[in-house]
Formats: C-alpha cells, structure tokens, sequence
C-alpha cells in the first residue's frame, strides 16, 4: 500500500512530505546529525527560556517548579508598574540612551570624517589601530583605568583639576557625574571601533568625484561637506535607526562595573533592576521576569516602528 | 589626490587635525602607559608625581606579589581554562552549525536558519535563562562560564557566509571520489576558510577571557572565579580580601600592586592585538556582507 502511495507519487513527479523528508534524511543523514547538538543547544538556552516567560504570569515558587505555582495574572506586571522603581528606571535608562545617543553616536562619525583628511597613510592607520584597542579590552579594565584616572588623589584628570586650580573631585562617588562617565567610557571604548563602518563607506567613494571637485575649485570643507558626508549619510541612518530602536536597553556590564552604592539613583537602569530583584538581593524572580517581559516587548515595539520610519526615509532601507 | 595651492584656512585646519588625532592616541593609550609605569615604580614615587610619565624604578616587586597571591593565581587558572575550553567548545560547535548550513542544496535550510536566526530578535530575558542554568545543575560549575554562552549566532552566520562561497565543484569531485563530509570539510574547507577560522577563534577567545558577568550571574562561591571579577573586587570595590593573602593582616592593596594585577589581565589581549586588529575589521567586513 505504502509502496503503491509511493509510486503514484513519484508517478505524478512530487513525493508527499513525509516521503521528501524520508529521502532528504537518508541522503543528508550526515549533515542532520551534524546539526543535531546545535538544535539541542538553541532549544535548551534559547527556546527553552522562551517558555520560562511564563513565571511572570505565575508566583514562581523554586520549590514547586514553574507549572505547579500559581497563575497571578498580570499582578507581578502592576507591582512594578505601580512602584517607584518602574519610573526611575524607565528615566534612568532612556536619559543614558539619550544621552549615548547625542554623543556616543555622532563621535565615531566625526572622529571618521577628521581620520579621512589626515594625508599621512602611516599615520592615518597608526591613529585606527590604537583607536580600535579600546574595544577589545573588558569593561572590567575599562571601568579599572577609569576609576585610576579619575582618582582624587592620584588620578591624572583630578591633577588637571589642580593645576587649573580647582580642588579634587571624587567623579565617581557622587551621582550627578555618573551618567556623564558612562557616556565618555563609552566614548573612549568605543570610537575607533565604531568608525569602521564610516571609514568604510567613505574608503569606496570614486576618487575621481574629489578630484573632479579639486579642478572646480572646491576647497577642503566644501569636499568633506558636498562628497564625503552625502556618501555616508545612508549608513549612518541604518545605524540611527538601530541605535534609537535600542533604546530601552543598556549596557549591563558596563553599568554593573562603574556604578556603586552612591549612583544607584541616577544609574539604575531596567536591566540592572532585573538583575538586583531577580538575582541579586531579593530573588523574587516572576516580578524580575515580568520587568523583562514588559522591557522586551516595548522594546521590539520600538524596533518595529523605527525600521518601519527607516523604510520611508531611505527607499530601499530598513533593516530587513 | 592632486596636489593644489593650500589656502592658509587650510593649513591651519590640518594643523588641528592633527593636534586633534594627537590628543585621541593621548587619551587612548596614556591609560595603559599609567598602569605599565606605576606597576614598576615605588608607591611612594606614584603619589608624588602628578602626573605619572616615568617610573622611578623598575621593580618586578609587585608582579611576584600579585601572581603568589592565592586569590590571583587561581583566578588566572580560571580565566585559562575557560578561554581555552570554551573556545574550542564555540568553535567544534560553531564550525559544524556553519558547515552544514553553509550546504545550499540540504532540504530544510532556510527553516534551520531561521531557527537559529530568530534567537537573536527574541530572548526569554535574564531571569529564565538563569533558570534553565540553575535546573541543569551548572550553578557554582565552571561550565557555567562556557556552555550557556558556548555558540554566538552573529559568529556563525559570518562563518557560515564564508563556507557558502567555498566553490561547490570542490564538494562535488571529492564526493565523486568517495569522501565524507568529515574529510571534506577537513581537506577542503579548513584550508580555504583559515582568516574566518581565525577571526571567529579571535572573537570566542576574546569573549571569554573578557567575561564578567556569567560569574556573577551563575557563581555564589569562590571556586571558580575568573580574574576579571578578581580585578573588579579589588580595583573597584577596594576589597582587599579578594586577593587571599597569606598574611591576612594586610588591609590596604598598594597602588602599584593594583596597577600590576590591571597589566595581568590586560596582558593576553595585548600580546595577541595585532592579530586582533587584523583579523577582526576583516571579520566585521565580512559580516556586513548579507548572505
């Protein structure tokens, strides 16, 4: 009977999809099997906290396991919206978005452009290869040599201070300059990093277009304005757009790393408040679960509308 | 560029510029000079100088310190072990994922691609992620370190995106001659595909000696901590403790001793940079090619 299905299948030129699926198998067996153990990888720490989502819904209790506690609804979702932590977090995070925004992102784009107009090729790729070093080390050695740096006593920013005549500052003790040492840490690490894209789309503008511009009398500033900006100006959309889609999102390493005890006000973000409820101080982990949930999905709101904006701007934009 | 007439507006623009690239290989690299000088120098020497340029001696004192202390020789172990092991763990598991859907003729690629692919627009978030770690029993294990964070999907789809343009014709005459997929991919790919091979490898191994935060995550106990946390208690924290003294009286970590313990951990992703750079602006490249 099977065989007689099967003819007719193959009689009528397509095979039934069990049948596809038997023959792909036993001619690809080799390569399925090689794929086996990154299936069960993706869905053991991928998929499988997926469906562990649903502790927000529940009053997880460790020793009852996630199906046997019991459903709460949208409780542990109204706690945290009705608490106080709900709004400084919120602010917290989107102040330091915003603020990585106005100056983290435009750096890399400027230090770019400024880097195209050294006419030294030595110096210009020694000046890239230092910039890109940053990047590499840990926002633990990050946050080390910035706690060195701005040291009050031994700290080389605090001795500018003095010699300008100021007394010491103690920068990273005191919140209101904690936002602003976020952003000039992400700054430093990542610059020369950031400019990679830049540098790349103005390395594949024709040379012939400055040249062109050269005989036409075009000085220095109106080459840079009329021919490098224009050619990487669709780049830096696509990286805006990425940029502003992310903005419920901060960097947890490097705000674990930098921030203490003093700064928590003004430097706790959502992603930090999960991490201190659910892991840290308290263990209550559904209302840390719920945070996440409610973060994630106002987040992916944020990425739809702004590939949606990006695909008006740029014909042909967007991200996918 | 052609060579023109420089208007002196001009001139002194190039002059700024060049002050300004000046001042970012100041800002950039002063930092590490501070912790290579003052590792070396008497504390006395660093308080007295404003601004730290020369050491005033060159004493290994403080290195011998640091590296005899428990918590740090340990800790170095740790880091070892966990860049090593997890390295080849991602790289056994990345190559493979890469390697098969890199086949444009397998039957369900597309589906296995996106199964991987959606992972990184959608996540269960910390706490569930924690949760599954907790119920494999890795909590306080140095698998911790590794197995969770063991396949990065950005790393697989570059890799993936170099096997495809590994030419088929080379697949299918060695298939004529009998091979499987094991010596192809070893005669064949592995040949072709080292600068990816090496940038991903680059990539991983940075990853985990970076790492910080699955240990604080997944490790309660002391055993298995890596030096990044060591670094962040003793520099950040000021918690002497963390180094485990022999002579636990000591209270105070001088500052050249913290400035040694900064050029440890910096130390391998120094030595190993200009491969870094190299290959990873490559790879960066490579990965912005939509595939």
């Amino acid at each position: 009977m099977g065989n007689l299905a099967e003819q007719s299948a193959s009689a009528s030129g397509g095979l039934s999809l069990p049948a596809r699926f038997a023959r792909a198998l036993q001619k690809h067996w080799e390569l399925y099997l090689l794929f086996l153990p990154i299936v069960a990888w993706y869905a053991i720490f991928c998929y499988a906290p997926m469906g562990g989502i649903v502790i927000a819904f529940k009053d997880f209790k460790v020793l009852r396991g996630i199906w046997a506690s019991d459903w709460v609804g949208m409780k542990n979702f109204s706690r945290f919206i009705s608490s106080p932590a709900f709004r400084s977090t919120f602010a917290n995070t989107i102040i330091i978005s915003l603020m990585n925004l106005a100056f983290a992102f435009p750096a890399p784009i400027i230090f770019a452009l400024l880097l195209n107009e050294i006419r030294s090729l030595i110096g210009k790729r020694f000046v890239q290869t230092v910039s890109y070093l940053p990047h590499f080390i840990s926002w633990t050695i990050a946050g080390s040599l910035f706690y060195m740096m701005l040291s009050p006593s031994t700290g080389i920013v605090n001795y500018i201070v003095r010699f300008f005549g100021g007394s010491p500052v103690n920068f990273l003790g005191e919140g209101r300059y904690f936002r602003w040492i976020l952003v000039i840490s992400s700054v430093w690490k990542g610059l020369g990093w950031g400019a990679i894209v830049y540098l790349a789309a103005i390395a594949g503008v024709d040379e012939e277009l400055y040249e062109a511009a050269t005989i036409d009398g075009a000085k220095r500033f109106r080459r840079i304005w009329s021919i490098t900006i224009p050619s990487i100006s669709n780049v830096v959309v696509v990286m805006l757009i990425l940029q502003v889609g992310t903005i419920l999102n901060s960097n947890f390493e490097q705000i674990f790393i930098m921030a203490n005890a003093t700064v928590l006000s003004v430097g706790e973000t959502i992603e930090y408040y999960i991490y201190r409820v659910g892991l840290s101080s308290t263990n209550n982990f559904s209302l840390a679960a719920a945070v996440g949930l409610f973060k994630s999905v106002v987040g992916f709101a944020l990425i739809l509308i702004t590939n949606a904006i990006s695909k008006r701007v740029s014909d042909g934009g967007g991200i996918w | 560029m052609k060579s023109y007439r420089k208007t002196p507006g001009e001139t002194l623009f190039a002059a700024l510029n060049t002050l300004f690239m000046a001042f970012i290989l100041l800002v950039t690299l002063y930092p590490f000079w501070y912790i290579a000088v003052g590792s070396v120098s008497s504390v006395a020497h660093i308080f007295s100088q404003g601004m730290l340029l020369w050491p005033d001696q060159l004493s290994l004192a403080a290195y011998e310190f640091v590296i005899g202390t428990k918590g740090v020789s340990s800790a170095l172990g740790n880091s070892a072990f966990i860049t090593v092991a997890g390295t080849l763990l991602s790289m056994a598991l990345t190559t493979m994922g890469a390697y098969v859907l890199s086949k444009p003729y397998l039957p369900g690629r597309k589906t296995m691609t996106l199964f991987i692919v959606v992972t990184m627009l959608f996540n269960g978030g910390l706490i569930p992620f924690y949760l599954v770690v907790k119920s494999l029993g890795m909590i306080d294990t140095i698998w911790a370190m590794m197995i969770p964070y063991a396949i990065s999907t950005y790393n697989m789809i570059i890799m993936r995106n170099f096997l495809q343009a590994v030419p088929r014709s080379l697949e299918e005459s060695a298939m004529v001659d009998g091979a499987r997929h094991f010596t192809i991919f070893a005669k064949i790919y592995l040949p072709l595909s080292m600068p990816v091979i090496a940038t991903v490898t680059l990539f991983y191994a940075v990853g985990y000696w970076n790492s910080i935060i699955p240990a604080i995550y997944f490790l309660n106990r002391r055993d298995f901590i890596p030096i990044q946390v060591i670094l962040r208690e003793v520099l950040i924290q000021s918690r002497p403790e963390a180094l485990q003294f022999i002579d636990s009286a000591t209270s105070q970590i001088s500052e050249n001793i913290k400035m040694a313990l900064v050029v440890i951990t910096v130390a391998p992703i120094a030595v190993i940079y200009p491969f870094l750079q190299k290959y990873f602006v490559k790879g960066v490249m490579v990965g912005s090619i939509k595939g």
